[in-house]
């Protein structure tokens, strides 16, 4: 991250300001997500502004990301885990229009990756800083629709809902959790959504020394996990939480640990399982090709 | 020794209603007092208020802890009240509905103060919910079924079930076998006047059933518009009334 | 050997430009201009103003051929732009008692000062299809002019205020009131975000509720005292100046709406007010957004809270059609990730049923 103001990269939309907000509008972003990393897990309201893309495709995301944004970053588009789909491709053009900064598609190179429901498989380095698309930021919605009851939750620390959740789950499915956007602790005071990624990317939520910033656009929330914090999925000491991926190797690199997409191959229950995270199943491929 | 409870000089209005009107009242550590009454009388909101529930207009609660430090319940801040109510406390419901939490298995009702307490192993607290369900008499078999499964008198005892397993000092009780069958009630009393005396718990309960309170009480409080008109061993207040309106009700009764 | 799924650059092109080619339609017909949009499809422009909260109708009009007329669609786009543009200092409060009026009727009261004035409305037509208008006609003949009275109109409410019947509002701070577009809602919501949220709200969304409302759910006996229709000027007070000066006029259409109130034990009985405000002319929205904010009155008025409309969560976030539209679209998102550990926990647990399925059969056996 490096200060943005009012610099203009030489190819960018000339009609709009750098990262098309205004600098007080990114002022605002930022003071905002100061106050979320001092605070971890904790959600902050924010005058989210409307964007050239419609809510629900990242648009807390992409404010974040064009409040932080420097003229020497790099940035990572993924959604899904994959640079390639639509929506990623969406972000990163409306960024090279409107910031004209460096893009890629290595997770190494990267300076900020902006993700919908994906953390990459490659670990993340100090100094890099996650952007997640957060769709609902409040981990108690389905127990407790009201924002000011859950609010008053939060502020009294009270989980047991959320805990007896769990315990049903257990109790009904033999297991506990749910398979994506499961509840985390954040530095062993607040619950957290970890927005809807896969519960096989929890655990790189802990102790991570990149920053982690989420941003949810229609309900105007942001909230962060600082490098180097503790992040815990809410589970039972007997019930652990358990990550869980499709039990294959990737057709196209071999991997046996990353994320898997399953995909269907005809119409009489063919299947084959790959890399959700495209940027690592090329890295695989390649020190494949080098060893041989 | 000193009481575990005592309300000083309430006073609560309700427009013209004086539903409180400095009323005092203790008590002691095991003890279990009845509070009866017409409605109207002032009984419930009494219970309310000395419960935290709600908000007196003059005097204070004090609630002595197991350390022997005097909490005013009324000035506590909202977290310290609610892990007072969860950790030393319970309240039982006239209705089980309002004490229960009808979306959630028997088990996860029982297991949530539990965890709100902190609990974070399922078998234990499965373990828990499954001797808590017998201890109340209900089939341990059943508790992952929800509360609608169950009948009234059975949502009570789970109710009871809920509140005492995270083994409180203090339950408070309001109507807790109104509108159940009489013979239901029978059994849910002499249920209540078991686990009290083996846990040696302190109960406040409301009730206008003079033969509850004569079954379960060691003492009797009349109310009358908002104001305590007689008050004294269960025994005494019954067998030899001496506020006229305490024989009008003792009276009814025996009439009945 | 497999090859991941690529091209989404290429892919997004393509259904670009297909869009485009789509929204240009047959172009052996001539094309039609955002000047013919704004004139002929006036009210379409007067809603995509409303709900895209920017007064601009020549804006609106070319956001409305560029979302080949989805309107929602059309508020957006306004929205993104209006939300790039500088921002002045804020109007004075608009005086619709002064509004140069084009429509203004009551339903309390069968005269008063200034009259009835129908104006330009379909409430009279009969809805048969005028298949002239499928033929190009010739210019309609306009109506007869007659002279403007130039009697004052006020406004029906602050007769009732007159006699004291209307319940006053509260009186507001100086401050100045909160604005939607910067700061997020909080809850309960006060009256002026309310306003704000209800006045830039889906028009169908709030149609339903005010119904709602009337069936019902909520309880209302609403009166429309006065909806009155027409151009009111937009004055700035700039810093320098220090006296109000005219930016020019813009059309609003404004629904005054009472409804009686029990009273309580210190205000006697009276007549509460719903208030409707939308840019453009917009009737509907107008009256219903105004029984809708009488409906969220009732946790002020201390009356019983129970149906959908008096509920500020519920109404006030689930009224914005740009960012409900946006939730409920994407759910055209790829979700796979998602997915694929749902399909993994639906395995894992199906296996665990059928597996205390089958000890059961072994036990009985």
């Amino acid at each position: 991250m490096t200060a943005s103001a009012h610099m203009q990269a030489p190819d960018t939309d000339p009609g709009y300001n750098f990262a098309y907000l205004d600098e007080a509008t990114k002022r605002m972003i930022r003071r905002t997500l100061l106050k979320a990393i001092a605070i971890p897990g904790h959600q902050i309201p924010f005058g989210a502004r409307e964007m050239p893309l419609p809510y629900g495709w990242g648009t807390g995301g992409i404010q974040v990301t064009a409040s932080i944004l420097g003229p020497d970053d790099t940035l990572k588009v993924i959604d899904q885990g994959a640079d390639d789909t639509t929506n990623a491709v969406s972000i990163r053009r409306f960024f090279h229009r409107v910031a004209g900064v460096r893009t890629t598609t290595r997770t190494a190179e990267a300076t900020i990756i902006q993700t919908r429901h994906r953390i990459p498989e490659r670990p993340l380095t100090e100094g890099q800083v996650m952007v997640f698309q957060v769709p609902m930021p409040e981990p108690l919605f389905k127990l407790e629709p009201r924002l000011a009851e859950t609010r008053r939750l939060h502020a009294l620390g009270d989980y047991s809902l959320a805990q007896v959740k769990l315990y049903e789950d257990i109790a009904r499915q033999g297991e506990g959790g749910s398979s994506y956007s499961h509840p985390v602790m954040v530095n062993h005071r607040y619950l957290m959504s970890p927005s809807p990624i896969p519960g096989f990317d929890n655990p790189k939520l802990h102790m991570s020394p990149a920053l982690m910033l989420f941003g949810a656009g229609r309900e105007k929330k942001i909230y962060a996990v600082p490098p180097y914090t503790s992040v815990v999925s809410l589970d039972f000491d007997d019930h652990p939480f358990r990550p869980v991926r499709a039990p294959h190797a990737c057709a196209a690199c071999g991997s046996t640990t990353s994320y898997l997409d399953e995909i269907v191959t005809d119409d009489r229950g063919g299947r084959m399982f790959v890399c959700s995270d495209t940027d690592h199943c090329a890295e695989n491929q390649m020190a494949r090709k080098a060893a041989e | 020794m000193s009481p575990i409870l005592e309300g000083q000089d309430l006073a609560l209005r309700f427009g013209a209603v004086r539903a409180l009107d400095d009323v005092s009242l203790s008590l002691w550590p095991g003890e279990v007092v009845a509070i009866v009454g017409e409605s109207g009388s002032g009984k419930s909101t009494l219970l309310r208020v000395l419960a935290g529930l709600m908000e007196p207009q003059a005097g204070r609660v004090l609630y002595h802890d197991a350390e022997g430090a005097a909490q005013d319940v009324h000035a506590l801040r909202e977290a310290e009240r609610r892990t007072l109510m969860r950790r030393d406390w319970g309240f039982v419901h006239q209705n089980a509905r309002d004490g229960l939490r009808m979306g959630v298995s028997a088990g996860g009702n029982i297991g949530e103060r539990l965890m709100a307490a902190g609990g974070r192993h399922y078998g234990n607290i499965r373990a828990a919910a499954a001797e808590w369900m017998s201890r109340v008499e209900m089939d341990p078999a059943r508790m992952d079924e929800a509360p609608r499964n169950f009948s009234g008198g059975m949502q009570q005892r789970l109710q009871i079930a809920r509140c005492l397993v995270t083994r409180p000092r203090l339950v408070f009780m309001d109507e807790p076998t109104g509108g159940l069958d009489v013979s239901v009630q029978a059994r849910l009393l002499d249920l209540i006047r078991s686990l009290v005396a083996e846990l040696g718990l302190a109960v406040l309960f409301v009730t206008h059933d003079i033969a509850a309170a004569r079954l379960l009480a060691h003492r009797i409080v009349v109310m009358r518009h908002g104001r305590i008109v007689e008050e004294g061993l269960a025994d005494r207040v019954l067998d030899d009334p001496r506020h006229p309106y305490t024989q009008l009700l003792v009276a009814s009764v025996l009439a009945a | 050997m497999y090859v991941a799924v690529k091209g989404g650059d290429a892919a997004i092109a393509a259904a670009h430009a297909w869009l485009a080619e789509q929204r240009r339609g047959d172009t052996a017909l001539p094309e039609l201009s955002a000047a013919q949009v704004a004139e002929q499809l006036g009210l379409a422009v007067d809603r995509v103003m409303a709900e895209g909260s920017c007064h601009d109708r020549e804006l609106a009009a070319l956001a409305i051929k560029q979302a080949r007329g989805d309107l929602i669609e059309a508020a957006f786009l306004l929205r993104a732009y209006r939300n790039t543009l500088t921002r002045f200092p804020a109007a004075e409060p608009v005086d619709t008692g002064a509004m140069r009026v084009r429509r203004r009727i009551s339903a309390t009261y069968k005269d008063m000062p200034g009259g009835q004035v129908l104006g330009p409305t379909f409430d009279y037509t009969h809805r048969l299809l005028d298949f002239a208008l499928l033929a190009e006609g010739e210019a309609p003949t306009p109506p007869e002019e007659s002279e403007a009275t130039g009697a004052p109109m006020p406004r029906v409410s602050d007769i009732l205020a007159q006699e004291g019947l209307m319940r006053r509002e509260p009186p507001g701070d100086d401050a100045p009131p909160p604005d939607l577009t910067r700061d997020p809602l909080p809850f309960p919501a006060p009256r002026a975000l309310r306003l704000q949220s209800l006045a830039r709200g889906d028009e169908g969304f709030l149609l339903g509720l005010g119904y709602s409302t009337q069936r019902g759910y909520g309880n209302a006996h609403p009166f429309v005292a006065e909806l009155r229709m027409g151009e009111v000027e937009v004055l700035i007070t700039p810093p320098e100046l220090g006296f109000p000066i005219s930016l020019g006029e813009i059309t609003v259409t404004e629904c005054q709406m009472v409804n009686q109130f029990a009273g309580q034990a210190d205000t006697p009985p009276q007549f509460t007010r719903g208030y409707g405000l939308s840019l453009g002319h917009s009737e509907r929205k107008a009256m219903a957004m105004a029984l809708v904010d009488r409906a969220l009155m009732a946790r002020d008025l201390g009356e019983e809270v129970t149906a959908p409309a008096q509920d500020h969560e519920f109404v006030l976030l689930h009224a914005d059609n740009v960012e409900a539209t946006g939730f409920v679209e994407h759910l055209k998102l790829p979700h796979h990730v998602d997915f694929q550990s749902e399909l993994e926990k639906l395995r894992s647990i199906r296996a665990r049923w059928e597996a205390a399925r089958n000890g059961v059969a072994e036990a009985a056996e």
